[in-house]
């Protein structure tokens, strides 16, 4: 891939896999397997959690192209989630039931409420854009509570997921493990290849030192709010997939809080590298399942665990890992 | 026009309490550079100890005095124990960190006092309707919030713009390391300066019990129309929360109680009726977005920001 | 006389009650450096700043080129030609000293919406900036990351930086500033092999360096022009000495040995 053999050539990036190369591979491995653990326990309740915990990771992966390497805090990323889930909802419910249109649709209308909110709020930085991302969010949030005609507070639910013409049937929950887990592995690729692009290079330089980026000769504005678009779509690609596991969706999937979990994946997993969102998405998802399941009041344990974080670790559960890497 | 002015004293008394969340909310944020999600959760408890105090005690004032006590010691604690510890990280784990606590908070509310939420009954006389202007009845309550509210406002205006302390706390927002170098012991500061604003936040929490809600959760949507709130008015400005706080509660009232009309009157009744929810409850949004497009640092942008 | 390179007319920029800069009526020929000095606060580096476009001013108009550039925002003035090193080291942490120049060359080289391609692959970037790099005597500190450069090494990165840009002007702030004597000369040696090939405007304290190298020399105190000219004619100047070398002469005593340029 370089140009010379020189290793300081080399030297700025990281490679795809390492540091946490045998993690990683582990967790690959585990999920790829999961499938065939629940045909032959008759788990499915296991394939049912873990497609969720794909389809989030893929929201975690959007909001790491973002937050990770552009240094942008989203707070109102599940607002693209639900964007994604009711643009198949509604259409199903109008009597559009094909994946084809559905999926497009669904991160065509996410990325244009991308390119909204960020035009407005990358105007801003630091805690005003976070605050004011937590609040278009809510503004999304609230206009679907205020959607009668689709369910409203209640939520809507969908009758047969997206159609694709025979060709995959989504009902088979098999296949849909395995669409997800290759359209997750496939963004994953894509975001590396996007962050060591001239492109990528942009958006980590903007969030290094902005005011040297422009200095130096770059219009960060328009690369900021073209990255805010592109994990904006991707993450609205997620909302019609979770649209299709529950075959249901709701306002609740837009509360802030639901952001506040994408945040909490992503930084568990660690900030800006490739596989770090999969690995929050596990461990947080697994965290949250495991506690409900010992007690009754999982968050007076989970909170904390947050808190403790926030406080102590420095790059997730990736800087535990592999300790502190800056001098 | 009756219909109008009530809603506009309406808006006037969600400014208000919009106020006292918000000033505690920029100072802390003023002065210490803390993003903190769990203010919300300091207004919960507030309601929760005032109508926990009204069973024990059988009296209303008593509730709300000892209540406005408990949060401000709740908040002392809090910072001692947790929030200090995130004043020397990035915004993101101090996001991370406060969320953990509402999270927590949520969940111990439910555990001590069980899903159900609560109730805080007035006592008799406020339960009247007061006549302001000839024709025209308002519960006494709402006047008392809002004189109350405007008391607490003025009150702390006085404190920091008139007293030591509010030098102090001013200067620390401009220069820390100069009112450590005087010997002002910061941290104490610190942890004042954010049990002032837990008092404010778990003030409003009961000012509004009785006439809103006491249940879980209920900080967080109040909470965001602080973060507005604060938008619109400047970070680190009391002057600006107060300015906003009145805007938005009058738009977010006013909003709903009349766009769902206008609407009707323009679109056909279908479109209305889909849209009128929806939209009137953006309306704030709407001018948080036109604020940020013509004035992105706020109205009164607090200089050392 | 030649057409100046940078025209700056009547500068002004108040905030609050300050007026940092007052007036200020430079002209600047292509091939010159221009020194400008003056006691802390004097507004040496809000002209920086107006000049670079950071800061905008009340009134006045900067020209470069015979262009008016007064209301063009940074990264405009940049891709035009005018390059700015900064006073207090402001680099791409996380980075190495060759990827900190490649973004700067990447900034000169047509848009950025490539998003497949490694960027750290491409010789059009990596070849120019090992080059900006060698010039300024970094070439073998390249692969390392900014983190560990010495401080000498990181305000000759600086000067890399704004070199990779292929400017026409420079505008150094205080490029000596925490140097010690040995790193000093050579940061004089560096910045004597631009001159000719590049117009430059110097802020600086380190009095050996400006009367080193400057051309033209123009003193500043509070946001006032006091003097500019000739070198030998500045320091001859009386008001402009006791304003500023005399102060200087206190703390140079005081503190630093002298170095020789």
């Amino acid at each position: 891939m370089t140009a010379s053999a020189d290793p300081s050539f080399d030297a700025g990036r990281e490679p795809l896999l390492a540091p946490r190369t045998a993690v990683t591979v582990v967790l690959l491995a585990v999920l790829a397997l999961v499938p065939v653990y629940a045909m032959l326990s008759g788990d499915g309740f296991a394939l049912t959690l873990f497609t969720r915990v794909l389809i989030l990771a893929l929201g975690a992966v959007s909001l790491n192209l973002i937050m990770g390497y552009g240094g942008m805090v989203s707070f109102g990323h599940a607002a693209y989630l639900g964007i994604g889930g009711y643009a198949v909802g509604i259409l199903a419910k109008e009597g559009i039931g094909s994946g084809l249109v559905q999926w497009p649709v669904a991160i065509a209308v996410s990325a244009l409420y991308a390119l909204v909110v960020g035009a407005l709020s990358l105007r801003t930085r630091g805690v005003y854009f976070i605050m004011i991302t937590l609040a278009f969010a809510q503004m999304i949030y609230y206009v679907a509570i205020g959607l009668d005609r689709y369910g409203g507070d209640d939520g809507l639910t969908i009758y047969r997921r997206s159609q694709f013409g025979g060709v995959i049937d989504l009902n088979n929950k098999t296949l849909f493990y395995y669409l997800c887990f290759a359209l997750l592995l496939t963004s994953i690729y894509l975001v590396a290849r996007i962050v060591n692009s001239r492109f990528g290079l942009v958006i980590q330089g903007a969030r290094s030192n902005e005011r040297r980026m422009r200095a130096i000769g770059f219009p960060t504005f328009r690369y900021k709010l073209v990255c805010f678009v592109i994990a904006g779509a991707l993450c609205g690609l997620a909302g019609a997939l979770l649209a299709n596991l529950t075959n249901f969706i709701s306002p609740a999937l837009m509360h802030w809080t639901r952001s506040g979990d994408l945040i909490v994946m992503v930084v568990l997993g660690g900030l800006g590298t490739p596989f770090g969102p999969l690995i929050g998405a596990v461990a947080f998802l697994l965290l949250e399942e495991g506690l409900s399941r010992v007690t009754e009041y999982p968050d007076l344990i989970l909170g904390p665990i947050l808190l403790l974080v926030a406080i102590y670790v420095h790059g997730g559960i990736e800087g535990l890992l592999v300790g502190r890497r800056d001098g | 026009m009756l219909y109008f002015i009530e809603q506009c004293l309406n808006g006037v008394q969600l400014g208000m309490l919009l106020f006292l969340l918000a000033a505690g909310l920029t100072l802390v944020f003023g002065i210490m550079d803390l993003v903190n999600l769990a203010h919300g959760s300091l207004y919960m408890l507030g309601a929760y100890f005032a109508a926990t105090f009204a069973v024990l005690t059988g009296s209303f004032v008593f509730a709300v005095i000892l209540a406005l006590f408990v949060s401000l010691i709740a908040g002392m604690v809090l910072e001692v124990v947790a929030i200090r510890r995130l004043y020397q990280r990035s915004h993101l784990d101090q996001v991370l960190g406060t969320f953990g606590l509402l999270l927590f908070f949520n969940e111990l509310v439910r555990l001590v006092w069980g899903p159900a939420g609560m109730t805080l009954a007035l006592p008799q006389q406020m339960l009247t309707a007061v006549q302001i202007i000839p024709g025209v009845y308002y519960p006494a309550y709402r006047l008392v919030i809002m004189v109350v509210a405007l008391a607490v406002a003025a009150l702390l205006y006085f404190v920091v713009m008139r007293t030591r302390l509010g030098m102090l706390i001013r200067a620390g927002a401009s220069n820390r390391e100069m009112v450590g170098a005087l010997g002002v012991n910061i941290k104490l500061l610190y942890t004042l300066v954010f049990g002032l604003g837990a008092a404010l936040a778990g003030f409003a929490g009961v000012m509004q019990a009785p006439i809103l809600t006491v249940q879980i959760g209920m900080g967080e949507n109040i909470l965001i129309l602080a973060f507005v709130v604060i938008i619109i008015g400047g970070i680190g400005s009391i002057r600006g929360a107060f300015v906003a706080s009145l805007v938005v509660g009058l738009i977010d009232t006013l909003g709903r109680a009349f766009v769902p009309d206008m609407l009707h009157r323009v679109l056909s009744t279908n479109a209305a009726a889909t849209l009128g929810p929806a939209l009137s409850s953006m309306s704030i949004y709407m001018l948080m977005a036109a604020i940020l497009v013509f004035r992105p640092e706020g109205l009164f942008p607090a200089a050392s920001r | 006389m030649a057409e100046a390179l940078l025209q700056i007319e009547d500068l002004t920029k108040r905030f609050g009650g300050v007026v940092p800069a007052d007036a200020i009526t430079l002209a600047i020929a292509p091939g010159e450096v221009h020194a400008v000095i003056g006691p802390n606060g004097a507004g040496k580096t809000t002209l920086i700043g107006l000049l670079s476009g950071e800061l905008a001013p009340w009134q006045g108009h900067i020209r470069f080129d015979g262009a008016d550039i007064t209301r063009l925002p940074v990264y405009r003035r940049s891709q035009l030609g005018l390059a700015r090193s900064f006073q207090i080291t402001s680099l791409f942490r996380g980075f190495t000293a060759l990827d900190n120049v490649a973004l700067a060359v990447q900034a000169h080289r047509g848009h950025s919406f490539r998003f497949w391609r490694d960027a750290r692959g491409e010789d059009e970037l990596r070849k120019p900036a090992l080059a900006a790099l060698a010039r300024v005597g970094l070439a073998g500190r390249a692969g390392v990351r900014i983190e560990r450069l010495s401080h000498g090494e990181l305000r000759q990165l600086e000067i890399a930086m704004a070199l990779a840009t292929q400017p026409r002007r420079l505008l150094l702030d205080e490029p000596m500033a925490g140097l010690g004597s040995e790193e000093s000369a050579q940061m004089v040696r560096l910045l004597r092999e631009l001159k000719g090939s590049m117009t430059i405007l110097l802020v600086e304290h380190d009095m050996e360096a400006v009367f080193a190298l400057a051309d033209r020399i123009t003193v500043m105190v509070y946001g006032r022009i006091i003097a500019s000219g000739d070198p030998l004619a500045v320091r001859a100047d009386t008001a402009g000495r006791q304003a500023y070398l005399g102060e200087k002469d206190d703390k140079e005593n005081a503190g630093r040995e002298g170095r020789h340029a």
